[in-house]
């Protein structure tokens, strides 16, 4: 029992699956029953899985000790150069092709420069944020590009799955996505690289894990799912702009502190990487919806970071105190 | 004299412009347990390092049971059987015992290109096999790394090092940190190496844990050795004054 407990304690992600319950259930009652009703879950799950595919990107980097601010910016660029492509004739799979191959690079860079100039990844990625953000305006020529409804095959991305009209296919992709990386963190060897690379760098490195090679997939990774991120917010509103996903960076982080992913890596999950967002995109539509000034979002959101991390850390400190008998 | 498992040839190894290591020749024999002493940069860990992996030596050879070998890095320095434990025991406190004992060196269900599943059943049993062989006795190998006291972990490290059959463990100050009661466990689970036939050297800057579990003693000052002898022909007087 005692064991169970502490287990409990242990898990990050538990506390903040409680304040969603609690949101949520707070939410519907002030909103008068329309919080949790179809047409605002639609709403809900349109953004869900935009904002909490960036979160999975950035928590898996932050397990492996590492940190991304350009997500923001490669949510933009990702989308403009694809829609440019696309304008400029190339078929639409090539050019999603393109795009994601070009968040695959700005990835690299950010990983390489990291490792190989040994400096800290929030300022290599805090250039690349402005350097990402400069080359959407300048790819976009400063029109943004116009692609006619219809010709490109956005339902694959967007469109609705069910006939109810709740369930994008965005949604589904989010599901697969996040599901795949989960595993990829727990079952795979890739997998205990990354938490051992995190969880104490000098230990993977005198056991001969490739740690300078498992951030930089990490740093990849992250910057994949921004830009497929990105592309589908961008085809759910056919719309391509070069401000897209601003601050959008501190809100992935954001999530994943609020689901106990620490910052200094080796600690965190997936899920609970989910969960955060999940509470953010929550927060934002459940103070619309109970007639709460929405100015208060950013305040509500700064606020649960705080508290998530200074919760996280005593619970895990009380977690460990409860020490389990490990001789016989 | 038989082949020496381990024999280094005028290794030199220099920092920036500082000359940590000038010409160390050492024959380490088969089954000994050396003890290696001396004071904070006498050479000791650069000498470990070089063996383990960490580090390049910049001139000189090394030589494993006669064959002149090339260790580029850690996983080539364990792919020649050579395990390195630190005082820092490389583990990652938050992770479990199994996944810490096959860190690097996983079992693996199927895979691509080398990433594949985790074969976490094996890694179970055989971290708890592994941990036994060691007379070390835990309850889960699913507890943390970080939930076991300082001597646990150095068990764990080296039922870690006994499972991937090492001939040559090397022990870079395994006692630091440890309580007195810890400190005799770790010395016994040396002094266990040398029953199965373990070649093992034992770093240490404590004489006294050094003479409690070694049979030949290995002073090194200013990056020389400078005392090669027998521990029943020395005493920690005279060690002591050649440092």
């Amino acid at each position: 029992m005692k064991r169970l407990f502490k287990l409990a304690l242990q898990k990050p992600e538990l506390a903040s699956t409680l304040l969603l319950v609690l949101l949520v259930l707070m939410f519907q009652i002030r909103s008068g029953a329309v919080f949790l009703s179809i047409d605002n879950v639609r709403g809900v799950l349109g953004l869900l899985p935009e904002t909490a595919l960036v979160a999975v990107g950035v928590t898996l980097l932050m397990i492996c000790g590492e940190f991304d601010l350009s997500v923001g910016s490669v949510f933009a660029l990702m989308p403009m150069t694809m829609a440019v492509l696309v304008v400029a004739g190339v078929p639409f799979w090539l050019a999603v092709f393109l795009g994601l191959a070009l968040c695959a690079a700005i990835g690299f860079i950010n990983g390489w420069i990291t490792i190989k100039f040994d400096i800290p990844s929030f300022i290599t990625t805090l250039g690349m944020m402005f350097m990402a953000r400069s080359m959407t305006v300048v790819v976009s020529g400063g029109f943004p590009p116009r692609i006619k409804p219809g010709s490109v095959p956005s339902w694959i991305f967007t469109g609705f799955v069910d006939g109810g009209g709740l369930i994008r296919a965005s949604v589904l992709w989010f599901l697969a996505i996040a599901v795949l990386v989960s595993l990829l963190l727990a079952k795979t060897n890739f997998g205990n690289w990354v938490r051992a690379t995190g969880g104490f760098l000098p230990a993977a490195a005198a056991m001969g894990i490739p740690s300078g090679k498992v951030k930089i997939a990490c740093f990849m990774i992250c910057s994949v799912l921004a830009g497929f991120a990105g592309m589908i917010e961008s085809l759910r509103l056919n719309s391509f702009l070069p401000s897209l996903g601003e601050g959008m960076e501190l809100q992935a982080v954001a999530a994943a502190v609020i689901g106990g992913t620490s910052l200094s890596g080796g600690i965190g999950s997936i899920i609970g990487g989910l969960i955060g967002a999940t509470l953010i995109r929550v927060i934002d539509n459940g103070m619309v919806m109970s007639q709460i000034d929405s100015n208060w979002f950013k305040f509500a959101i700064g606020a649960l970071t705080i508290f998530a991390v200074v919760g996280n850390a005593w619970l895990r400190r009380r977690g460990r105190a409860m020490q389990v008998e490990t001789d016989k | 004299m038989s082949t020496p498992i381990i024999e280094t040839r005028n290794l030199h190894k220099w920092y920036s412009g500082v000359h940590a290591l000038k010409g160390v020749s050492l024959k380490i024999e088969k089954g000994q347990a050396l003890g290696l002493v001396g004071d904070n940069g006498a050479g000791k860990s650069t000498l470990i390092n070089i063996l383990s992996g960490l580090h390049r030596q910049d001139e000189g050879q090394i030589l494993l049971e006669g064959q002149e070998v090339d260790i580029r890095n850690p996983k080539d320095s364990m792919r020649l059987g050579i395990e390195t434990i630190y005082q820092y025991n490389s583990m990652v406190p938050l992770m479990t015992i199994s996944r810490n004992v096959f860190i690097g060196r996983e079992p693996l269900k199927w895979s691509i290109g080398g990433f594949g599943v985790l074969d976490e059943k094996k890694m179970r049993e055989e971290s708890v096999k592994a941990i036994a062989d060691v007379d070390l006795h835990l309850r889960s190998p699913d507890a943390l790394v970080g939930e076991l006291s300082g001597g646990q972990r150095q068990g764990v490290a080296i039922a870690r090092a006994m499972h991937f059959k090492s001939k040559v463990m090397i022990l870079d100050e395994p006692t630091n940190h440890l309580s007195v009661k810890e400190t005799a466990k770790v010395i016994g689970f040396v002094k266990g190496l040398k029953e199965q036939g373990v070649t093992s050297v034992f770093i240490s800057h404590n004489m006294h844990h050094v003479f409690a579990c070694c049979d030949r003693i290995v002073a090194m000052a200013l990056g020389q050795v400078v005392l090669d002898k027998p521990v029943s022909q020395t005493s920690i007087e005279e060690v002591s004054e050649k440092l």
